[in-house]
């Protein structure tokens, strides 16, 4: 049976680091790259009677995320301890949720190709982050500064079927964090963490295969290539009359392939129980409903309103709401300037190219929305032409500067006086007889010349609308002559 | 004079009368420990330079007039399951060998914070698994009324100390009965407060949801002392009780007129030494006649409670216990070539047989398979245990007991058996299973000689009461001005 | 209660514990012991009644998210029995 018989069934685990300043259960700070075992507490090196003490801002976050992704909030909700001995645990157990997490029954909908998909989210649950372990010659070494990072664990159900579907998905809920300010969306340094658990079945059939967990995948790329290197891996068994084993293996990026981890011994027995160091935290509806209010628009409402609303493509409204900072400068310059689909292009244009090119962040940038609004609004009234508003841009995002004083101080103030320009016409057809005579026999083609010399006479400044009508119109004149 | 002999309240007079110094009676106490403890075996590590240190800070307070309370100036010890700063704290386990906090447990800083010179640490079963003192990694502790026999445990070393004389107070835990089993063999009161009534943090954990300090002092006062400095809101611990404490001393003196007193029939039954229920209720007519009720009750459950505890503080601590691994503190296995040897040797090195055994037995009750038949059956028991209690409390305002079903036992006599000696903590550890407070008072001495105590168990965060009533009954009585034989020999005058 | 020394085996491994033959031995027979006395528990109807975790209820006290206490490396790492630089140091770890 070739591989299209089968129907791969995927889901996904994310682990989000959240954007606290304190670890989840000590005043320790979760900030990266410090010297080895800096940031730790008593409580993060795991010393006798250390006790944790619950971050609220977690709670905070871990609702909001829920929330974004339509959980219910349960009110109650228990800690537990999940045993294992490793280096990296301090503790010898990690503090998380287990029999009540904080959210579930939640979903997400992203765009897919031209629909849209919605795949259900199980749980959210928080719990803390391990430390890390070095390998270094005959030894390993441990620095436990991410010992206690807060992580939100985002489980979905099973519902995702193809590779570029858990791969989309995974943008999706990536975006979702960011413009919540819960995470930093990183695959790469680890803050934003996948594991997929990937099963084939015959297509009709209605049981589910035996399921493999994957792990190791930091980057959407290596999503991709893990999940579909597996698909094939498991269809490829069971058409050889092999079986599936329930394992979890690591995706090896160097050769693109899953193997197996090594040293699993017995399957893994954690031990959970509920932590008596810290009692059910218990919110109150008002909270939940605090944090309901002042939720933010996320991506794929922003992308509807953009087109529905703001009359922009789908692509630009897309494009728009990929970088939340993008989207927050765009709709701030909205409130000042009313063309939308021209402030759109100018994000998406010069503003964008300068940013990457310059290598700044969005957020550090000098130039302000207001006075993106204020260059276009000089466009329209023809103060300065759109060529130079290039040049006028250039300036303003150098030096944070305002549109007008860059416009006088560089003197690229457009010329709308249609006097002075018909001076220049009547001055430049007078010198162009040739071309005139040219002109009126038909070869129309001659008038761009015209436009040309006009505009290097006045210097680039004259409003290129009315230099066209003067041409027109003195041509004519001259032709009924 | 012997100034050993003061109550901790008595020196706390004398202090502020000038009539003696801090430092003057701490060396006394040091001066006791070196002659005494060689006999008694409490103190696992003494602090004399920094006891003198502070006893020194305390003299110049007092001089400059700005003493801090009562304790101020007044020697103390701890157990060592309370991390000290910069002093080695063990648990008395070789895994904790040469561990030195760098943090104070929270009773500690305010113990400090208080005035109290810290004279040491004091000998405990390993990580307070015991009921004897014989599982510590330092050899058994001694009880002063008799050197063959053990102090109870698991605080045996601070009960031993105070009933010695070598300090005026000390702090114990008490997971399942342990400061107040050992206060009932050493002629010492001993507190366990409400559960969240004092703060946890810097306790090595034992089992997180019952593990409570307290006191062990000489008298209801010197104990309701103690208890004021301790008794604080921390929010260093999530189950920290978030209302301050009132004032214990206030109503200490006010009797026991009205009082609705319990008498459970289950906590008279098999096993229960006849000297020492007959004690109890000779005590119980002494409240009688104070003005007291007395009714008898039933608290059902309470045949169930032992097998409640020995499934769930054994399952919290092998929890608890996992972070022993010798990578960032504590004993580590030499010569280990890879990481799973690391642990199970570590482990199995610095682990005695009483901790090993209760952490396989904790384990098991977790493990998969057995969780629901083991661990969540006896947490649905302990709220069986705990409803027993509310429904007494409906109808009596405080529960009296035997605090130990025997008196003082033999070295020895019931290291051979797990079972019998986790019987030793009977009749105290429902009160832990419910969270509740717990007092032990001498309530008199053997045919023999060994000293008997009764328990007073009252409504969560009734310390007060507690107190109340163990003080009019040790108001009737000699027992706390009766001196161990050996403390006669030992000369410390100051 | 019947354990057996695969079962006793089992456990230590899950524990981390290193046990001899002679403690194997030992602990089968009083873990059995003291299972056996806690089977009593099983007698008891307990389908209706809740499980009891925590002593006081619901609701532990919770912090502001601000960065305090570190304690600094030198304390940190006061008690390390073998450290490289400012890493802890264990056998190397093979997965």
């Amino acid at each position: 049976m070739p591989i299209a018989d089968f129907q791969p069934v995927i889901g996904l685990e994310v682990h989000a680091q959240l954007l606290t300043e304190s670890k989840i259960f000590s005043g320790a700070s979760t900030g990266f790259g410090a010297e080895p075992n800096l940031h730790t507490t008593e409580v993060c090196l795991g010393l006798p009677g250390a006790l944790p003490v619950l971050n609220e801002k977690v709670v905070h976050m871990a609702v909001r995320a829920g929330l974004a992704l339509n959980c219910q909030i349960r009110l109650h909700s228990v800690w537990a301890r999940k045993h294992y001995f490793y280096p990296d645990l301090p503790k010898g157990y990690q503090i998380t949720q287990y029999e009540e997490p904080i959210c579930e029954h939640g979903n997400l909908v992203f765009p897919f190709g031209d629909t849209e998909k919605s795949v259900r989210i199980l749980r959210i649950h928080m719990e803390e982050d391990a430390g890390k372990n070095i390998h270094q010659g005959a030894q390993s070494l441990v620095d436990l500064n991410r010992a206690g990072t807060p992580l939100l664990e985002i489980v979905s159900e099973p519902d995702l079927r193809s590779a570029d579907e858990a791969a989309e998905y995974l943008k999706a809920l990536r975006d979702i964090l960011v413009y919540l300010g819960v995470n930093d969306g990183n695959l790469e340094e680890g803050s934003f963490r996948c594991d997929a658990n990937v099963s084939v079945m015959k297509k009709g059939a209605t049981e589910f295969g035996t399921r493999v967990e994957l792990k190791n995948l930091n980057s959407f790329r290596f999503v991709k290539q893990a999940i579909d290197y597996e698909i094939a891996r498991q269809v490829e068994l069971v058409e050889g009359g092999g079986k599936v084993e329930q394992e979890t293996r690591l995706f090896d990026t160097q050769r693109g392939e899953t193997r197996a981890m090594r040293g699993k011994e017995d399957a893994r027995d954690y031990r959970y129980f509920p932590d008596p160091d810290l009692p059910p935290l218990v919110l109150e509806p008002a909270f939940v409903d605090g944090i309901k209010a002042t939720l933010p628009e996320l991506p794929l409402a922003k992308v509807r309103r953009y087109v529905d609303v703001l009359g922009l493509s789908e692509y630009d409204a897309r494009l728009l709401t990929a970088d939340k900072a993008l989207a927050a400068f765009f709709e701030s310059a909205l409130a000042h300037y009313g063309d939308a689909k021209k402030l759109a292009n100018w994000c998406l244009g010069e503003l964008s190219r300068q940013v990457n090119e310059k290598g700044v962040a969005l957020t550090q940038v000098k130039v302000t929305p207001v006075q993106l609004a204020g260059l276009l609004q000089a466009i329209d009234g023809k103060t300065v032409s759109n060529n130079a508003a290039k040049e006028v841009f250039g300036a303003m995002f150098e030096s944070g500067r305002d549109a007008q004083s860059v416009i006088a101080e560089k003197g690229l103030g457009q010329v709308s006086d249609t006097g002075a320009i018909e001076a220049v016409v009547n001055d430049i057809l007078a010198r162009h007889p040739a071309e005139v005579a040219q002109y009126k026999a038909g070869k129309v083609q001659v008038f761009g010349f015209f436009v040309g010399q006009v505009m290097r006479a006045m210097k680039g400044k004259g409003n290129p609308q009315t230099v066209n009508e003067l041409l027109k119109a003195k041509l004519k004149l001259t032709r009924a002559f | 004079m012997n100034c050993t002999a003061l109550s901790l309240t008595q020196l706390s007079g004398r202090l502020a009368e000038k009539a003696l110094s801090s430092v003057e009676a701490t060396e006394a106490c040091l001066r006791r420990v070196e002659q005494v403890d060689p006999k008694v075996k409490s103190f696992i590590r003494v602090d004399r330079d920094g006891a003198l240190r502070a006893a020194q800070a305390s003299d110049a307070r007092r001089a400059a007039g700005k003493t801090v309370g009562v304790l101020d100036g007044v020697p103390v010890a701890l157990k060592d399951m309370l991390l000290t700063e910069g002093l080695e704290t063990t648990a008395g386990s070789k895994i904790l060998r040469g561990f030195i906090p760098p943090y104070d447990a929270t009773v500690v800083r305010l113990l400090r914070e208080a005035g109290a010179p810290i004279l040491g640490k004091l000998n405990q079963d390993e990580f307070a698994m015991g009921s004897s003192t014989e599982s510590s990694a330092f050899g058994p502790t001694h009880n002063p009324w008799d050197l063959s026999r053990t102090p109870g445990g698991s605080s045996g070393g601070s009960a031993a100390a105070v009933a010695a004389q070598l300090c005026f107070g000390a702090l114990g835990t008490d997971t399942g009965g342990s400061i107040r089993q050992p206060a009932a063999m050493t002629n010492t009161v001993g507190v366990k407060p409400t559960y969240g009534r004092v703060s946890r943090y810097g306790v090595i954990a034992y089992a997180s949801s019952f593990d409570q300090v307290g006191p062990i002092t000489r008298t209801v006062a010197d104990a309701a002392a103690m208890l004021q400095v301790l008794a604080r809101h921390d929010a260093r611990d999530a189950t920290s009780h978030r209302v301050d404490a009132p004032d214990y001393s206030q109503g200490l003196e006010g009797g026991v007129r009205g009082l609705r007193i319990g008498v459970p029939k289950e906590y008279f039954g098999d096993g229960l030494d006849s000297e020492v229920g007959e004690a109890v209720q000779r005590a119980a007519k002494v409240f009688e006649k104070l003005g007291a009720t007395l009714t008898d009750i039933s608290l059902p459950h309470t045949r169930y409670a032992l097998a409640t505890y020995y499934v769930l503080a054994p399952a919290e601590a092998s929890s608890n216990l996992a972070r022993y691994d010798g990578i960032r503190y504590g004993h580590r296995a030499q010569g280990i070539k890879s990481l799973k040897d690391l642990y199970a040797t570590t482990r199995s090195e610095g682990f005695g047989p009483e901790v090993k055994r209760r952490i396989m037995l904790g384990t098991y009750a977790l493990s998969a398979g057995y969780y629901d038949a083991y661990y969540r059956k006896a947490q649905q028991v302990r709220t069986l245990v705990q409803r027993d209690f509310q429904s007494a409390f409906q109808n009596v305002d405080v529960v009296l007991s035997p605090t130990s079903p025997v008196p003082a036992f033999r070295l020895g006599e019931k290291t051979q058996s797990p079972l019998a000696m986790y019987l030793m903590d009977v009749l105290t550890l429902p009160c832990n299973l419910a969270g509740l407070p717990g007092v032990s008072v001498p309530c008199g001495f053997t045919r023999g000689g060994l000293p008997m105590g009764l328990q007073l168990l009252g409504r969560p965060f009734d310390e007060a009461g507690l107190l109340q009533a163990a003080r009019a009954f040790e108001r009737e009585h000699d027992f706390s001005s009766r001196w161990p034989p050996l403390t006669r020999d030992a000369r410390a005058d100051c | 209660m019947k354990l057996s020394v695969d079962d006793v085996r089992h456990v230590a491994r899950l524990a981390a514990l290193r046990l001899s033959p002679e403690e194997e031995n030992a602990f089968r027979g009083q873990l059995e012991d003291v299972l056996g006395a806690m089977s009593e528990l099983a007698t008891l109807p307990t389908a209706a009644v809740p499980a009891m975790c925590y002593v006081q209820g619901d609701g532990g006290a919770t912090r502001a998210d601000v960065v305090q206490g570190e304690l600094g490396l030198e304390k940190a790492l006061q008690n390390a029995p073998a450290r490289v630089g400012s890493h802890f140091a264990v056998p190397k770890i093979i997965e």
